[in-house]
């Protein structure tokens, strides 16, 4: 039976060099990560290339990629919030076309590795807090101390909130990650049924019917999920960019 | 399993220098395998950093302006369409304007056409009135002028006879004058 795992492996392709002992190679999470910013590129600058008053098709998912992100920024941010409009759209998109690239079979999925997911989160939490610090100063750590609350559980819900701020990037990330790992995991596990059990002559055949079945639907739920954790990493993104230029709640 | 563990022993041997970190053993599980952070992590920066700049340096823009050249059409679209209907509001409220003012002045114009011809209808009226009022006057006044001589007449003939009946009686001529004036409380009596 095929190994769930397999699909993981992170394999070289060429070094780029070593920083101290640790080998830097350029790996197939790398070629995927790459290709992911050549889609992107592509679709967006290849569907605005024509920049016809009324869209082609192509032009029209450039453009509506473009308002999608601008709407979920515009509205959970506000107006000052598109100064961070490339970042988020830059993250949504990689994120989006990381995942969908995955559900191709035989491809790698980027953001099914932790050390990415956290590379995207913490690069999230670190703007947030610089930014939130270099544009509010002190009055940042507002954030931490809400309005109405009374005196004597302040310091209890300061802690709390201390707390969640930290813990931000560990669920922020390990939501993407967890999310990618499990649904390949589990659509390798099932179409590994399929062939087991066509391996076992026709009665075998006619029951991988089944798993192949399940396999066909995961895939959509794969496809929708996709979409779904670029969405909300992206809306998470806001929330907490929002708290950067808003802190006092 | 056995294939899987062929494969991990594969790909160990495709990154010999990532698993010589590891101590060799037995693949762990991938995205755990810290050794293949660091290859990552330089890659994701690279690749998100260009895509940071492909996406705000020209993707954005472009999009961002055919979105905005758009609404711009639209707006001034939208303006001109605006525009030719207030124009077209206008000329109608004028048509109609016009029209009521060409059904007032005709409403007018008859009215006084109407009026012209009944004052001529009264004038023409009042004149044959007038005329006939002459002529009755006349007529009645030559009745009266007749009766008058007429009645002249019988009180000329009544004196004459009164004479001659008073002179029959008595034989005496009466006083002209007296009988004037008994005849006279007689017609008076």
């Amino acid at each position: 039976m095929a190994d769930p795992i397999h699909q993981f492996e992170i394999h070289k392709i060429f070094t780029l060099g070593h920083i101290g002992n640790q080998e830097i190679a350029f790996t197939n999470s790398s070629a995927y990560m790459f290709g992911a910013v050549a889609v992107v590129s592509l679709l967006m600058l290849g569907g605005s290339a024509g920049r016809a008053l009324i869209p082609s098709r192509f032009q029209s998912v450039a453009e509506l990629s473009f308002e999608f992100v601008s709407n979920t920024v515009r509205s959970s941010i506000g107006e000052e919030g598109m100064k961070f409009f490339p970042f988020v759209f830059s993250l949504f998109m990689f994120i989006l076309t990381a995942n969908m690239i995955g559900i191709i079979p035989y491809t790698f999925t980027v953001t099914s590795h932790l050390i990415v997911a956290v590379a995207l989160a913490l690069m999230v939490f670190l703007t947030v807090l610089l930014y939130g610090l270099y544009k509010n100063g002190l009055g940042f750590f507002k954030l931490f101390v809400p309005h109405g609350i009374p005196i004597y559980i302040l310091p209890l819900v300061t802690v709390i909130e201390v707390i969640s701020f930290l813990s931000r990037p560990v669920s922020h990330s390990v939501r993407l990650f967890a999310n990618m790992l499990a649904g390949h995991i589990t659509l390798k596990v099932f179409a590994g049924f399929v062939t087991s059990l066509s391996a076992l002559g026709a009665v075998g055949i006619f029951g991988s019917v089944l798993p192949l079945a399940m396999t066909t639907a995961l895939t959509a739920l794969e496809i929708l999920v996709a979409f779904l954790q670029a969405y909300v990493f992206t809306i998470l993104t806001c929330i907490y960019l929002n708290d950067a230029l808003h802190p006092g709640h | 399993m056995a294939e899987g563990q062929g494969k991990s022993k594969g790909a160990d041997h495709g990154t010999a220098a990532h698993t010589a970190a590891d101590g060799g053993h037995k693949a762990s599980f991938p995205p755990f395998e810290s050794n293949t952070f660091a290859s990552q992590l330089v890659s994701f920066a690279i690749a998100f950093g260009l895509l940071y700049l492909i996406v705000s340096r020209l993707a954005l823009p472009r999009v961002g302006g055919v979105l905005a050249a758009r609404q711009q059409v639209l707006d001034t679209d939208l303006n001109e369409a605006a525009k030719l209907k207030a124009d077209s509001d206008a000329a109608l409220k004028a048509y109609e304007t016009e029209l009521a003012n060409a059904r007032a002045k005709a409403q007018a114009m008859a009215t006084e056409v109407r009026e012209k011809l009944n004052a001529e209808q009264e004038a023409a009226k009042a004149k044959l009135e007038e005329s006939l009022a002459t002529k009755l006057a006349a007529a009645e006044q030559t009745i009266a002028t007749t009766r008058a001589t007429a009645m002249g007449n019988v009180h000329s003939i009544a004196a004459d006879t009164a004479s001659a009946i008073v002179e029959r009686l008595t034989g005496i001529s009466p006083d002209a004058g007296a009988v004037n004036a008994a005849l006279d409380a007689s017609v008076k009596g």
